[in-house]
């Protein structure tokens, strides 16, 4: 299981890194915005997306939208992890297609039942 | 031009009157005709000073209706100033959550390594055949409590860890609080470096130009994370994470 961490903030990718890494996830990379996850994940080998909402250059949702127009990618899970509490955004991330949306800050626990439901829904036929 | 011969020829007959008048000492007379020289200077004048009014009166106008000087000292910088003063809140509890995790974990690794180095001194006796029976019953069971003790101690060391890993999360949210306040700053910047320059036609108008660093860009559709006590509280928000997954689940999540 690859998952890209996509966050502006170095110190909250270290976080969602350590997290992953305590439920047995070792296999992860980051990327500080989503102009830069975008062409890392079209090269392929990634199985799970969390990313940030307000960066530069590339906003979250608009990774989000990219990632639901590439064909390839399409049917990655992706989980946002974010700040950003209007209920509107979380309608807009909704509608683009989020599998998952955690506010920050959020505990181990939340990341845990939300990535286990997402791979439940996968898994689901 | 015509109307220039005409001017030039009634100013000349204006100052061959003048000199006349004042030969024959007509002062008054002399004064009057200084007065009708001087007319079409004067129009000029006022005409100049009346354009420079205008001016001056559409400058201040398109100033005050540009500008968002009064909105941002009356409702922005208040709000910029709770931001950072929740900023300050959020550092000092990440700090105090953290001191409290290593005050809670700090007697725990010092219990754990007095122990284990009091256990290991009588092991080496016990490795030089020095120990008689009943201080190797003993030890065994020192050893027995040692390893249940050390299995839940260093569970929790663990926790306490994490803890604090998890307290490191003010550094992304009030970043982004305070990045929003530098954006802030330079629009009050610029709006003050507006009002300097009409004030001043020698400030340098290369200064406006200057491009805005790339991380304080205005950005399209974030906001970052809800302050208390500022305009966000206005705004549609959820509480936590309960309720976006109550949002969720009414979606169909």
């Amino acid at each position: 299981m690859k998952i890209l961490i996509v966050d502006d903030f170095s110190t909250m990718r270290r976080i969602i890194k350590n997290l992953l890494r305590e439920l047995g996830f070792n296999n992860t990379m980051e990327a500080d915005d989503g102009s830069t996850a975008l062409p890392m994940l079209k090269n392929g080998g990634f199985d799970f997306l969390v990313t940030d909402w307000n960066m530069p250059n590339m906003e979250g949702i608009d990774l989000l939208r990219a990632v639901r127009a590439e064909p390839s990618l399409k049917t990655l899970p992706v989980l946002m992890v974010t700040a950003e509490a209007k209920r509107e955004q979380i309608v807009e991330a909704a509608q683009a297609g989020v599998n998952g949306y955690i506010v920050k800050p959020f505990t181990a626990e939340t990341l845990k039942e939300k990535i286990d439901k997402i791979f439940e829904r996968i898994e689901a036929p | 031009m015509g109307t220039d011969e005409e001017n030039s020829a009634l100013q000349l007959d204006l100052a061959k009157q003048l000199v006349r008048h004042l030969e024959a000492g007509q002062q008054d007379a002399a004064a009057t005709v200084v007065r009708q020289l001087r007319i079409p200077y004067e129009r000029d004048l006022f005409e100049e000073l009346g354009k420079l009014t205008r001016d001056l009166h559409e400058a201040l106008n398109s100033f005050r209706g540009d500008s968002r000087l009064i909105e941002l000292t009356r409702d922005e910088i208040p709000d910029a100033k709770e931001r950072l003063n929740y900023v300050v809140t959020m550092t000092e509890q990440a700090t105090h959550r953290t001191l409290n995790a290593v005050d809670e974990a700090m007697p725990i690794a010092e219990s754990l390594h007095d122990r284990s180095a009091s256990l290991t001194e009588i092991w080496q006796r016990f490795r030089q055949r020095e120990l008689s029976l009943d201080e190797f019953r003993e030890f065994a069971r020192a050893l027995d409590n040692f390893f249940l003790a050390s299995n839940e101690e260093t569970e929790h060391l663990r926790s306490l860890m994490s803890e604090i890993m998890m307290a490191q999360d003010f550094q992304d949210l009030t970043g982004q609080i305070i990045r929003r306040v530098i954006r802030l700053v330079h629009e009050v910047e610029e709006n003050l470096v507006g009002l300097v320059r009409l004030s001043s036609a020698r400030m340098e108008v290369s200064k406006e130009a200057k491009p805005i660093a790339s991380d304080t860009e205005a950005v399209a559709t974030s906001h970052g994370p809800i302050v208390p006590n500022t305009h966000d509280v206005v705004a549609d928000v959820v509480s936590g994470q309960d309720d976006v997954d109550a949002l969720l689940s009414s979606l169909g999540f």
